[in-house]
């Protein structure tokens, strides 16, 4: 958006008199993608974490390797709102392409800490002005050309701990936390850090009103992202081949599990792995090898994004059909297509629910949370194998690839399920094998595996009966088909439950899921707080759904099912499983612009829909920023 | 075992003990006089020379007359047709879960050089431990009898469509992918395909055989490259072949300088008796130079074109504990709650 499209009201500069904001606020870091920001940021905001104040970091960046437009943004809130707020309040601004219109952005009062060469202070007069000689500060800590610019951003960091009163010595705790035992590494970021603080201590009176303040409000969470949960969780259930192709945003689910099953499943005497991980040609190649060894009788998973799953669609059918064990991850990304890949959605519900051909359904979880994306993990292995067919895990960008305090996780409490899988003893039970018979009514067949001297078959994506001969008989179709979709029915109960909060004043419900959840908690503060609209809550954490949600539906007399796509997706889906009197109370509420979904868009849709507000004020449309540019 | 060995020929049952109807499938559905029956009857007897245990075999394919061919022989083996041309995944995917496994896959011209070439240049280029062959008649015949990319330039269809494009060696191709062990037979040539599919289920690594298996109802008629008339004028043998398994005790008649011999992994020796003067299959150059002459005549080179014993194969690389990796208990697949513990440490 060009500058003169902003306009932007001129006050007087304010003064230090100003009522003091105590964690509650956001701290926007412009940077460009290649700088080096991410290990200043990060030390920000574990700094601030360790200070036991509830914080959430994001990271908007563009789909390239160096030079574009970058964002980090770390708000903190005292009470314990983690989801996306559009508002920024301290601004550091260190990409001279946007200082400008980042500037322009800002409401007034609000503060700007930036290299002093680009003379952001003659754009406007109604904020908090700090300007850093950053060139200057650097020479003191090093000359070498290579580290000039990470100690640059560790200066913003120094200063920032004198501006808003962030400890200095949480800050080199989180630089050990990165850094491990490079002691010169950790010692030369300190003295930045040092550097930035005295700077701001003898040149820079503070004048704004933001201000960290100690809180005990994280006991016992960890800091983390989504990707790395996932990644310790399928270590935790036992995966043993792992199958990936790169895609944005979902590598980093694979890369750390690496590092993890490096570290931690390779035989200290032998040097040899009880895993393997193999980097295939493509989605295609990848979700076949994992259904290769899942059909051998192991734990197998791959992980991609929404083109990949694109890819993955006649594998995912053979799986469903032949029925073979595998765990995909699903990190969300915004399509169709290329699309945005590097900004969040929720766009692959109904893709992944009735992915390939023909009558085809999947099971489906939503994580909200690292600690869920954790224990969802470990699930959705043993799902597989007791169900025999692909379990999904949908996670989104936001998820992935942010920072998230969150619950820390459980080991796991039961023995790891590797469902019906013929034995002798089974097979003495059972009478005769037959790959398809289902032999317990639930659906369910028992499946041999090669290579352990039971009964043999032919796995085949063709027409079968129930010894797994091929087949076109219409009886021996209909019969499998109508097992398969038995089977189905048996899920529903094996899944996640839903989290559920009735509110017997409300006659207004709210259904959400996955990362959206953490806007909708606040929503609903801002709905009881603003407007007096009391909410019931019901969170989905996996498809097929359960019967609570019809019963949750009939309690109220409206539902506002909130999502992050444009076409309501979860709402069709709940369509095709409700009576047509409860899908008529289904309402939507969608936001689909690539940023993660904040508080404010939800409060302010519902009041519209609800008659409270005839429309949006225009202080809360969203600002479009130019950074989307550059290759995949 | 010894009582077996014993009574090998007289009961007409191999060294593990197992008579030769064990190794046979389903009656075949495919086209009375298909090569790829043939095919299917020499993989059955090479599994039964080599004492192959049923238990630890498994049988893959794609899609494609060829993929469906894996019915018809080694019926008490576990055997997954997959999904056209995606048969090397699925097979890579189940030899990493179970590396004890013996692995045969089955494809065809088209699931391998159209639709399946990427998999196909991946799994060379792996050297996976699978006999990967392909039953090669250059048409696709289970869609009426459509070019596949092996159909030779100047060849016809039934219906009088010439082929103007040039075919796909995937002999040569998989030599410069790094592929281990690369042969071309003949459906018809039951001795030389025996003892190649012998040699293959020895060797390890990726053995890759482009078999030439005539389509006897689209592709074998005058005009195309792949009928039995042609090949059989136009094959020019490299060499014939004897192959003696490791277990064997080793007698073989071949006077030295006349024959080359090459020692697989196991220790078995296959023997290749020169008819072209000074054909040595371990040196790739040569190999390549033999296809690219044979191609400009118009015949087909077959035998033991390129054989490198010694590679490191894909499982290898991997560096995997000696158990199948499907079969690890949970303790050793889980780690212990104390691992948990510090992870949780390192992020509080």
């Amino acid at each position: 958006m060009p500058a003169s499209d902003v306009a932007v009201e001129e006050r007087p500069a304010p003064s230090a008199s100003v009522e003091p904001v105590v964690n509650d606020f956001s701290i926007q870091v412009a940077t460009v993608n290649g700088s080096g920001s991410q290990t200043a940021n990060l030390v920000l905001l574990r700094a601030i974490f360790q200070m036991g104040v509830p914080v959430s970091g994001k990271n908007m960046f563009p789909s390239n390797i160096a030079g574009l437009p970058t964002w980090f943004t770390i708000r903190t809130n005292k009470d314990g709102y983690i989801g996306w707020k559009k508002k920024t309040e301290v601004l550091v601004a260190m990409n001279p392409e946007t200082a400008r219109e980042d500037t322009l952005n800002l409401d007034a009062d609000s503060m700007v800490v930036y290299d002093e060469s680009l003379k952001l202070d003659s754009v406007r007069s109604d904020l908090v002005f700090y300007p850093v000689p950053f060139d200057r500060l650097v020479a003191e800590v090093t000359r070498d050309v290579k580290m000039r610019r990470r100690i640059r951003n560790m200066i913003y960091d120094g200063v920032l701990s004198r501006l808003l009163g962030v400890d200095l010595d949480q800050m080199e705790i989180a630089l050990r936390k990165q850094f491990g035992n490079k002691v010169k590494v950790v010692a030369l970021n300190r003295q930045a850090l040092d550097v930035g603080y005295a700077f701001a201590e003898q040149h820079l009176e503070k004048r704004d009103p933001y201000r960290i303040e100690s809180m005990d409000e994280n006991g016992g969470r960890i800091l983390i992202d989504g990707n790395a949960a996932a990644a310790i969780g399928c270590m935790m259930a036992g995966v043993t081949v792992v199958a990936w192709y790169p895609i944005t945003p979902s590598s980093s689910l694979c890369e750390t599990l690496i590092d993890y099953l490096r570290k931690y499943r390779v035989d200290k005497e032998t040097g040899k792995a009880s895993f393997a991980v193999v980097q295939a040609e493509d989605e295609i190649a990848a979700l076949g090898m994992a259904i290769g060894a899942g059909w051998a009788g192991a734990r197998s998973m791959t992980s991609t994004s929404g083109p990949g799953i694109s890819l993955m669609g006649e594998f995912v059918g053979l799986a469903y059909y032949a029925e073979v064990p595998a765990v995909i991850f699903d990190v969300q990304r915004v399509g169709p297509s290329t699309g945005l890949p590097t900004r969040t959605a929720q766009g692959d519900v109904l893709s992944t629910a009735f992915l390939s051909h023909g009558d085809t359904r999947h099971p489906l979880l939503f994580p909200c949370s690292p600690e869920e994306c954790y224990s969802m993990a470990v699930n959705a292995f043993d799902l597989a194998e007791r169900f025999q067919t692909p379990v999904f895990v949908l996670s989104d960008l936001d998820l992935g690839m942010n920072q998230w305090m969150t619950q820390p996780f459980e080991y796991p409490a039961k023995p790891m399920d590797r469902g019906k899988v013929l034995d002798e003893e089974t097979l003495e039970r059972i009478g005769r094998f037959g790959r398809y018979r289902d032999v317990d009514g639930d659906g369910i067949p028992y499946r041999s595996v090669p290579g352990r001297s039971m009964p043999a078959y032919f796995c085949r994506g063709s027409g079968h009966n129930e010894s797994a001969q091929y087949s076109e008989r219409a009886d021996d179709y209909q019969r499998n088909v109508d097992r398969l979709m038995r089977k189905f029915e048996t899920f529903r109960n094996w899944l996640p439950a839903p989290v559920v909060e009735i509110n017997r004043k409300a006659r207004v419900g709210i259904i959400a899921y996955g990362t959206t959840h953490w806007a909708v908690v606040e929503s609903r503060d801002q709905l009881r707080d603003e407007a007096d609209l009391q909410t019931s809550y019901y969170r989905h954490r996996a498809y097929p759904f359960r019967s609570a949600l019809a019963s949750f539906i009939e309690r109220h007399d409206r539902v506002y099912v909130v999502e992050q796509n444009r076409d309501a997706q979860m709402v069709t889906l709940m369509r095709t499983d409700l009576r047509p009197e409860l899908a008529g109370r289904l309402r939507s509420v969608l936001h689909y612009n690539g940023q993660s979904i904040d508080a404010r868009t939800i409060t302010d849709d519902i009041l519209i829909q609800e008659g409270y507000r005839v429309e949006f004020s225009e202080a809360d449309e969203l600002v479009p920023r130019d950074a989307g540019v550059g290759g995949e | 075992m010894a009582t077996a060995t014993q009574s090998l020929k007289k009961k007409k049952i191999n060294r593990i003990g197992l008579e030769l109807p064990v190794y046979r499938g389903s009656k075949t559905t495919l086209c009375a006089g298909c090569g790829h029956n043939a095919i299917s009857e020499r993989i059955i007897d090479a599994c039964f020379a080599m004492g192959i245990e049923p238990t630890q075999l498994v049988k893959l394919s794609g899609i494609g007359c060829s993929s469906k061919s894996p019915a018809y022989f080694l019926g008490s083996v576990h055997g997954f047709n997959t999904v056209h041309g995606r048969m090397p995944s699925v097979g890579t995917g189940a030899l990493i879960a179970n590396k004890n496994l013996v692995a045969i896959g089955v494809s065809g011209d088209g699931d391998t050089g159209a639709i399946g070439i990427g998999q196909f240049i991946h799994l060379m280029r792996r050297n996976l431990p699978i006999i990967y062959i392909i039953e090669d008649n250059g048409c696709y015949g289970l869609t009426k009898g459509q070019f596949s990319p092996t159909a030779d330039v100047g060849s016809v269809l039934k219906t009088g469509v010439v082929n103007d494009l040039p075919p796909i060696d995937t002999c040569a191709l998989a030599i410069q992918l790094g592929a281990t062990f690369v042969a071309r037979s003949f459906s018809g040539d039951k001795k030389q395909l025996t003892a190649i599919l012998k040699a293959a289920l020895s060797h390890r690594g990726t053995a890759m055989l482009d078999v030439l298996s005539p389509c006897v109802t689209f592709n074998d008629h005058e005009g195309s490259t792949k009928s039995y008339a042609y090949v059989k004028s136009h094959a020019d043998q490299l060499e014939e072949l004897d192959f003696v398994p490791y277990f064997e005790d080793i007698s073989v008649d071949y006077e030295p300088g006349e024959t080359q011999e090459v020692t697989l992994h196991d220790g078995s020796r296959l023997y290749l008796k020169k008819l072209a003067e000074s054909y040595d299959p371990t040196d790739k150059m040569q190999a390549l130079g033999v296809l690219h002459d044979t191609h400009e005549r118009g015949e087909f080179a077959t035998g033991l074109i390129y054989v490198k014993p010694a590679a490191d194969d894909f499982l290898t690389t991997l560096n995997l504990v000696d158990e199948p990796l499907a079969s690890l208990p949970e303790d050793r697949v889980r780690p212990s709650k104390a691992v948990l513990t510090e992870i949780m440490e390192s992020l509080a």
